[in-house]
């Protein structure tokens, strides 16, 4: 194999959750992963041709394996030169955060995009109620701070936005 | 046994439950508001979850928040501590309909409970002593004076939307009651703008007794004895000790069997305790029955040697207990140490420790979730340690509660240890001479 697709990547992260393996590395030609799982999120690396480069959208995490979190390859996120000036929305709840309001279904923002306050940003979902969050600002979302179905806190940090 | 218990909970018994679950192999959940983020509990646990902003009412208090974190941590069971929810009703059937287990009372044994009147009735039908008065309001003063000469004088006349000690008056004789009535029902009448009132036999030189129960999952009830928590200051307990220094075997065992009995009665799983007033001539009285673990579990431990948050988790697992009943083999005191200061009509001490050397050496213990650097926030309660000491005697405890007092260095904040210094030094308290009335004639000036 000479590249693999985000498809590709995703069955092989969801089969090193499940196999019990600390790390795998694979090296070919031109391109090279490493996987890592233990209790730390599980880090993708990956040098991927950059035609081969999907949008900046986090790999969703498997769902059987809760624990893992997956980011996205660095060259793929644009350089945060100065994050002081950013600003950044919380979560108001604890639950199980998506981007999406069903796994059929586009994110509600991504990289790139402008929100005003009072956009839904995500679900937070608690004891099977599925809440939407609304944006108290308005600005580019410059990243996404957590992957699909993690659990979060109250005040964890979920996007850095650029209120420009 | 469980894998993962939610500790709904914060300070020193938030730590006191974390403890017990590192020793059992259980792992634990810390849940903490954002004014929490630096307590020693959120550090010592396995994991922990903020869970709001510093308000109680939405964090500690806020029951969607601490049953989803229990559900993104895969919580099996939730310990509620003592106070925020651990007698809410609602909680407990919450955890219920979540298939998580509360380790503490059913909502059914909640409410029983909780309820004043209520309570006294199931615990009168249990046969347990319970004040002796009227059902329900008086309709005049004839139907008082012959109540009245049933139950004994002295009588006290109460406001039934009374409190504070408003719309009270103690009646001594048949040819007081009416003017007693009558100035009774108008106080009351101004205070509350009703003026019912009922009528209870008025305890003399009360003394404020405990009786510490565990129920099993199969009807199985045993106590661990009392404790004497009569060292009170508006009704908040400042000293506690276990045995009472006013203890009979004879009255051990009759206010034992009662209390087993009131927690027979409500089928009481957990640890409970059944708080009495106990008059001058030994006479005892059910006053209410806590469905929870008490800050002065702690005294008990010592005297029976057990671990009483063990207990509570292993009666929640569904283990059986012998039934067996423990009297106490040593004598062990309970100094709550206080931000406060008591020379200042106990005005709360919010603020950074800048200094912190906890006592140590034999027969010391310290419950304690503050340390040198620690900021104490100012929205909770102001305990921020409790200091328990045990000997042989009683008079060993004291010694030893003296010496371990004088070495508690807490600076940066005012604490309640020189007030206790003072407790222990006293003539009556170390006669064991008190009543809940104690506290009211104790002189409170700075030595």
């Amino acid at each position: 194999m000479n590249h693999m697709d985000i498809k590709q990547i995703q069955d092989l992260v969801k089969f090193v959750a499940k196999s019990g393996v600390n790390e795998v590395s694979i090296e070919e030609q031109d391109f090279k992963i490493t996987i890592k799982v233990n209790q730390e999120p599980t880090y993708v690396t990956a040098n991927i041709p950059s035609q081969m480069q999907q949008t900046s959208q986090a790999i969703p995490a498997p769902v059987a394996a809760p624990s893992t979190v997956v980011e996205t390859p660095a060259v793929a996120t644009p350089a945060a030169d100065d994050t002081s000036k950013y600003l950044t929305i919380k979560s108001p709840m604890i639950g199980t955060f998506y981007r999406s309001a069903s796994p059929d279904k586009p994110s509600f923002v991504n990289v790139g995009d402008d929100i005003k306050s009072g956009d839904v940003v995500c679900i937070v979902e608690a004891m099977k109620l599925f809440n939407e969050i609304e944006s108290e600002i308005s600005g580019k979302i410059v990243k996404v701070l957590v992957d699909n179905a993690q659990p979060v806190e109250y005040d964890q940090p979920l996007y850095l936005v650029d209120p420009n | 046994m469980f894998k993962k218990i939610l500790i709904a909970n914060r300070g020193e018994i938030a730590l006191r439950i974390i403890r017990t679950c590192k020793e059992m192999g259980i792992k634990s959940v810390a849940v903490y508001s954002t004014a929490d983020r630096d307590s020693l509990h959120v550090r010592f646990a396995d994991e922990a979850v903020c869970i709001g902003p510093p308000q109680s009412v939405d964090s500690y208090l806020n029951i969607p928040n601490i049953i989803s974190a229990a559900e993104i941590t895969n919580a099996d069971a939730i310990h509620p501590g003592y106070g925020f929810l651990a007698e809410n009703e609602k909680f407990s059937a919450i955890c219920r309909d979540y298939d998580i287990k509360f380790i503490g009372a059913t909502p059914e044994q909640i409410h029983d409970m909780g309820d004043k009147a209520s309570a006294k009735e199931t615990m009168k039908r249990a046969g347990v002593p319970t004040i002796p008065g009227s059902i329900g309001l008086l309709t005049d003063v004839k139907e008082g004076i012959k109540l009245a000469n049933e139950i004994k004088y002295p009588v006290i006349l109460k406001a039934t939307a009374g409190g504070g000690g408003r719309g009270m008056r103690v009646v001594w004789k048949d040819e007081d009651f009416e003017s007693s009535w009558d100035s009774a029902r108008q106080e009351s009448k101004a205070a509350f703008g009703n003026d019912g009132l009922y009528l209870e036999k008025y305890i003399e030189d009360p003394r404020h007794i405990e009786i510490q129960i565990v129920g099993d999952q199969y009807g199985t009830v045993c106590h661990l004895s009392e404790r004497d928590c009569s060292i009170q200051r508006r009704h908040q307990k400042l000293v506690e000790e276990a045995p009472s220094p006013f203890m009979t075997p004879e009255l051990r065992e009759k206010m034992g069997a009662a209390a087993i009995a009131g927690a027979k009665a409500v089928n009481y799983e957990g640890a409970g305790t059944v708080e009495f007033l106990v008059d001058k001539y030994r006479n005892f009285y059910f006053m209410e029955m806590n469905t929870r673990i008490q800050v002065e579990h702690t005294i008990t431990e010592e005297v029976i040697n057990f671990d009483l948050i063990k207990e509570q988790i292993k009666v929640a697992a569904g283990i059986p207990i012998s039934g067996k009943n423990y009297e106490p083999k040593m004598h062990s005191i309970e100094c709550r140490i206080n931000a406060e200061d008591p020379f200042n009509d106990f005005r709360p001490s919010p603020g950074k420790i800048t200094n912190f050397h906890s006592p140590g050496g034999h027969g010391v213990r310290v419950d304690t979730h503050v340390y040198a650097g620690y900021v104490i926030p100012p929205y909770y309660d102001s305990m921020i340690a409790k200091l328990i000491c045990t000997a042989q005697t009683r008079e060993e405890a004291i010694s030893t509660m003296e010496r371990a007092l004088s070495e508690f260095v807490i600076e940066g904040v005012k604490t309640t240890i020189p007030l206790h210094l003072k407790l222990m030094k006293d003539p009556n308290f170390r006669a064991g001479n008190f009543t809940t009335k104690f506290m009211e004639t104790f002189d409170l000036s700075e030595e």
